[in-house]
């Protein structure tokens, strides 16, 4: 995956601060996202990976004001555009929704409204942003549907949704997403219901949005394999925290967070020898009223130690692993994370990076099947160049 | 424990057969839809699975792997064809005469909620089959009997004793799937047939339990059918695989040469779509298409409109599922690999 | 779509014929009482007796006696009251349907109107105290009995209040038909109409309230809302759209046993000479041959309107459309 690393000088496409969202629950705040921090450049893929309840959808409905429930509190900033979008009034995030910043959501069969056309849908969105007449509306949906891979667009802008298969209902979901030439799309967990060999279909569609749409996308997923796959930046979420975020190379190469290379050793491989075990990881993530004060991944952890468990939770440092700048440069400075970005690219959430005790870099299991040819010690730094096609 | 014995009495004498446990002839399930249409869910598959193995089914939805799991049991009255079991025809038995049947072969479902009852306790839940069947000398089981099998139970799937006495709602997903899987080893069955056993679990909890069946059929000496579309879950898990698409098996063999020396061009599809979580791996372009529908399945070979290598042969005629190696076999005119 | 309509068709006429076939074998054919002398009414003559017996075919199998009843209901249409000397029971009917038609219509008309207003509202403010004051009239209006509500609307416009200037232009009770004149007939019903809704607001406006608050957590109308459209369109277009498809098999059936006789309270109450109050009379007479119309003809409505609310519904929810 070509890694288009942002020249320095743009601002960010979307630059979220600190964003915490809390419900309240019987008369307590729940915090579900806890100060969770990222950037998105143009025509960037994000990956923001985690389990269920580790506040990746609420993450992503926060910043598209999609949460009303009564008394839910959301702090800190999400820029969008320099524009900010907590707290932002109703009236004017409905224009930036579906116009600016689109979403396609998991299931496409109840994403769409059961009675109307997927045709009448997408006009619906595009002449509520633009003064365009039925029959332009419509030449544009066709148009779009046809983009997008439908067979047939004109005739399949009549149907009902529960008239098309899984993969056709969520081509036109990314069309009515795409209707309006959005900088931003939203994808929850957009391959998640369908079946494998046609998921493979969309996100290769999702993939060339950027060159065909120039659109950022932030992808919600669970799948570590969709993440590698697809994304050039991955943020890893635990339990509401962001536990590592980085290039979607380093981070797979060297994952710098504990949680995130037990997440990727216990996913059963495909190639390569077969583990006689799979090395799973102990217990459940903890509820978020469950939550420890420190390392929210301290009970599960098997590097877990004294400086782990006290508040407050351990905060993103580099984790070392430079591309650009020499390894192990500045794994103790205290680099805040919102420094703009010549030297760190990958950041953990872990005390270990700190203590000058890094994790070990990943060993795949095809690599451990091909030792012969390939060097057992990890990626050597120059792959991860920038802008190299594989 | 006083009832250990009955796992190693089930479990050991049987290996020394060379007889498979089950064998399925030729079943058919037709649905009969409105309009006067029919939905073949399972079109003519024929099965064996020896005692110890793990048979994984995988496929994409629609492609009959659940309807055949539910088959094997009798959970779904097949429309035609022969399910043996250890050797005895239970296709048409009765409910009756199937109840002792019943006992050594189990499921385990998918929604792990969904198949607890939230209003009993789970102590109550694990005991019911333990109540209703018979003991192994005839006898109905006494009070202090399930008791302890209760605790070996938990016991076996690394729970506490105490969750005995909590209700559903009170575990996790992981936990609720450890306590049906210990419901359905109650009554020390040979063959538990897993219906997607893992596919509503996170990734970290996943693990768990697939580690859980290995180890489980390791030392009871089980043998498994394990229904999953997660390609990388059954071939952790499999002995074997078979691949099914719209019905049918397409190709079926030892799971590692099904799966990197596939001979179906819907297999090979299938594996080289699963997204790896390695950066730069190289993905063959997918396959274009959608599943059809499996009440107009395609004439000729069923996977022929998507299929890259078609031929005019494909179109016209079906091919049958034969042998291309000891032990490995597919439903092409072309295979891609010679077993 | 066609086929769908036409298989319809042919499930309500066998329905209609089954209900009247039951309807024929519950009051003619139960055993040990005669027939006859239902017909014919108490301390009838055994000359009336014997004349009856003659007519109906009571002395025949009973397939005659059913196809003599039918063919005297629905082909000759002289089907003819004893206990009312003689006075024929299809014209009666075809005289009392029109006053129940418009009686219904009208209030039909008020209460969707106004259930769908109160109840989008409500659903629009969820949780403020217009919701909750909206929702507390509509179980006011469900708990008031229509016949108390009837007499305390005539006690007020009829009587104590009649002469103010509010209420001066009600007239007396009963019906003025709709050809002759046009607003007395509004001026006449317009009472009943209300007190006839009512109940009907206040249960149309919780049901529409509470499957509202249901659909907006549907994925639907979250994907509705990113789409950028305002919260107004969201409720109508999406959300009261679909709910449509509830409220329509709501109404199809309540519709149908009102016009079939169910506004009978209402009716009384103001004096209307409808359906309902023909039947209420029937059943006080012991009026057999007018009880067993009245009941054959609230059952081909009720029946029609299910056919009609079903073919609604291949209009409204194009997933029906198919799964037929």
């Amino acid at each position: 995956m070509p890694a288009e690393i942002a020249p320095p000088m743009t601002a960010p496409l979307l630059d979220v601060r600190d964003l915490c969202v809390s419900f309240p629950s019987r008369g307590r705040m729940i915090p579900i996202v806890e100060h969770v921090s990222f950037t998105l450049g143009e025509r960037d893929i994000l990956g923001l990976v985690g389990e269920s309840g580790s506040g990746k959808s609420v993450t992503a409905m926060a910043l598209m004001g999609l949460i009303d429930s009564p008394g839910v509190q959301i702090t800190g900033s999400a820029l969008f555009r320099g524009q900010e979008l907590v707290g932002m009034p109703q009236k004017q995030l409905r224009r930036l929704r579906g116009r600016e910043i689109a979403m396609i959501f998991q299931d496409p069969m109840t994403a769409f409204t059961p009675v109307y056309t997927i045709g009448w849908q997408i006009d619906e969105q595009i002449r509520a942003h633009e003064r365009l007449s039925r029959k332009q509306a419509r030449a544009r949906t066709v148009e779009l549907l046809a983009e997008m891979g439908v067979p047939d667009p004109a005739r399949t802008a009549d149907r009902y949704p529960h008239q098309l298969s899984g993969g056709l209902r969520q081509r036109a979901m990314i069309a009515m997403a795409l209707s309006c030439n959005p900088s931003l799309l939203i994808a929850d967990e957009p391959t998640t219901a369908l079946d494998v060999t046609v998921q493979a279909q969309i996100l290769d569609l999702i993939r060339s949005l950027r060159s065909t749409y120039g659109s950022s996308v932030l992808l919600i997923t669970h799948d570590m394999g969709v993440v590698a796959e697809t994304c050039d930046t991955t943020l890893v979420l635990y339990s509401g925290r962001v536990a590592e975020t980085g290039p979607t190379e380093v981070l797979f190469a060297h994952p710098g967070h504990p949680y995130t290379a037990a997440l990727l050793a216990s996913i059963p491989p495909l190639d390569g020898p077969r583990p006689h075990r799979l090395p799973a990881i102990a217990g459940a993530p903890p509820a978020p009223l469950e939550r420890p004060a420190g390392c929210a991944f301290a009970p599960r952890c098997t590097y877990v130690h004294d400086t782990c468990l006290p508040a407050p939770p351990p905060p993103l440092v580099p984790t070392g692993y430079d591309p650009l700048a020499a390894p192990q440069d500045d794994a103790t400075a205290q680099v805040s994370a919102a420094a703009p970005s010549t030297q760190p690219v990958q950041f953990a959430a872990c005390v270990l990076p700190a203590e000058g005790t890094p994790l070990p870099p990943r060993l795949t299991y095809s690599e451990l099947s091909a030792g012969d040819e390939a060097d057992a010690t990890g990626f050597p730094p120059s792959s991860f160049a920038a802008g190299e096609p594989h | 424990m006083t009832t250990s014995a009955t796992f190693s009495a089930t479990s050991a004498p049987s290996s020394a057969s060379a007889r498979p446990l089950l064998e399925v002839r030729d079943v058919r399930k037709t649905y009969h839809l409105p309009r006067g249409q029919t939905l073949k869910a399972v079109d003519g598959i024929s099965l064996s699975v020896m005692p110890g193995e793990v048979l994984g089914l995988v496929g994409e939805s629609g492609c009959g792997k659940s309807t055949l799991g539910r088959c094997l049991l009798r959970l779904t009255d097949v429309s035609s064809g022969q399910i043996l079991f250890e050797g005895q025809d239970i296709t048409h038995l009765s409910e009756r005469a199937l109840r002792p049947v019943r006992q050594r072969m189990q499921m385990v479902f998918q929604d792990s909620y969904a198949s607890l009852n939230p209003r009993r306790r789970i102590g109550d839940l694990l005991a019911e089959p333990l109540k209703v069947h018979p003991g192994p000398d005839g006898r109905k089981r006494s009070r202090a009997t399930i008791a302890a099998r209760l605790h070996e139970l938990m016991d076996l799937v690394s729970l506490p004793a105490a969750a005995l006495d909590r209700y559903a709602h009170e575990f996790s997903g992981g936990q609720r799937q450890r306590i049906n899987i210990a419901r359905a080893l109650a009554l020390s069955p040979r063959l538990v047939v897993a219906d997607e056993p893992v596919s509503a679990l996170d990734v970290s909890v996943q693990a768990q339990i697939v580690n859980l069946f290995a180890d489980l059929q390791a030392r009871l000496g089980l043998t498994y059918v394990f229904v999953a579309h997660d390609l990388a879950v059954v071939r952790q898990i499999s002995t074997r695989v078979a691949v099914m698409y719209l019905g049918a098996v397409v190709e079926l063999g030892e799971t590692d040469a099904v799966l990197h020396r596939p001979a179906h061009p819907y297999s090979a599809a299938l594996t080289a779509a699963v997204p790896r979580p390695v950066v730069g791996a190289i993905r063959a372009a997918p396959l274009g298409g959608d599943i059809p529908s499996p009440v107009a399945r395609p004439a000729g070979c069923r996977f022929h409109t998507r299929c890259p290598f078609v031929q005019g042969r494909c179109r016209a005629e079906e091919p049958a599922l034969r042998r291309i190696g000891p032990s490995h076999s597919v439903a092409c005119h072309f295979p891609l690999a010679e077993g | 779509m066609m086929m769908a309509l036409l298989r319809r068709l042919g499930q309500t006429v066998f329905v209609l014929f089954g209900i009247s076939a039951l309807v024929f074998l519950v009051f003619f054919a139960t055993p040990g009482a005669d027939p006859t002398a239902r017909i014919a009414g108490r301390n009838a003559s055994p000359q009336t007796m014997e004349k009856v017996r003659q007519e109906y075919g009571f002395d025949r199998p009973l397939p005659v006696q059913y196809a003599t009843m039918m063919k005297k209901l629905f082909i000759t249409q002289d089907l003819a009251s004893y206990v009312d000397r003689g006075e024929l029971v299809v014209p009666e009917i075809a005289r009392a349907a029109p006053v129940t038609v418009s009686l219904v219509c009208g209030a039909a008309l008020i209460w969707v109107v106004l259930s769908i207003a109160m109840g989008t509202i409500a659903a629009a403010l969820k949780g403020t105290w217009i919701d909750r004051g909206l929702m507390m009239l509509g179980l006011i209006g469900i708990s008031m009995p229509v016949f108390w509500l009837g007499q305390v609307a005539n006690l007020i416009t009829q009587s104590r209040y009649h002469d103010t200037w509010l209420f001066s232009w009600v007239p007396g009770l009963g019906y003025v038909p709709l050809t002759e004149n046009p607003w007395g007939w509004f001026k006449a019903l317009v009472i009943p109409w209300i007190v006839l809704a009512v109940m009907f607001i206040g249960i149309y406006s919780r049901v529409l309230r509470a499957d509202l608050v249901a659909l907006s957590g549907e994925d639907f109308m979250r994907t509705a809302r990113a789409k950028g459209l305002s919260p107004t369109r969201i409720l109508l277009r999406h959300g009261l759209r679909t709910s449509m498809v509830t409220f329509v098999s709501l109404f199809g059936l309540d519709f149908a046993q009102l016009v079939g006789g169910g506004a009978l309270l209402t009716e009384v109450v103001f004096g209307l000479p409808g359906v309902g109050r023909l039947t209420y009379q029937a059943l006080t007479n012991l009026d057999l041959p007018l009880i067993m119309a009245t009941v054959m003809y609230s059952a081909v409505f009720v029946v029609l309107a299910n056919a009609v609310v079903d073919i609604l519904y291949l209009f409204l929810d194009p997933r029906v459309r198919d799964a037929r």
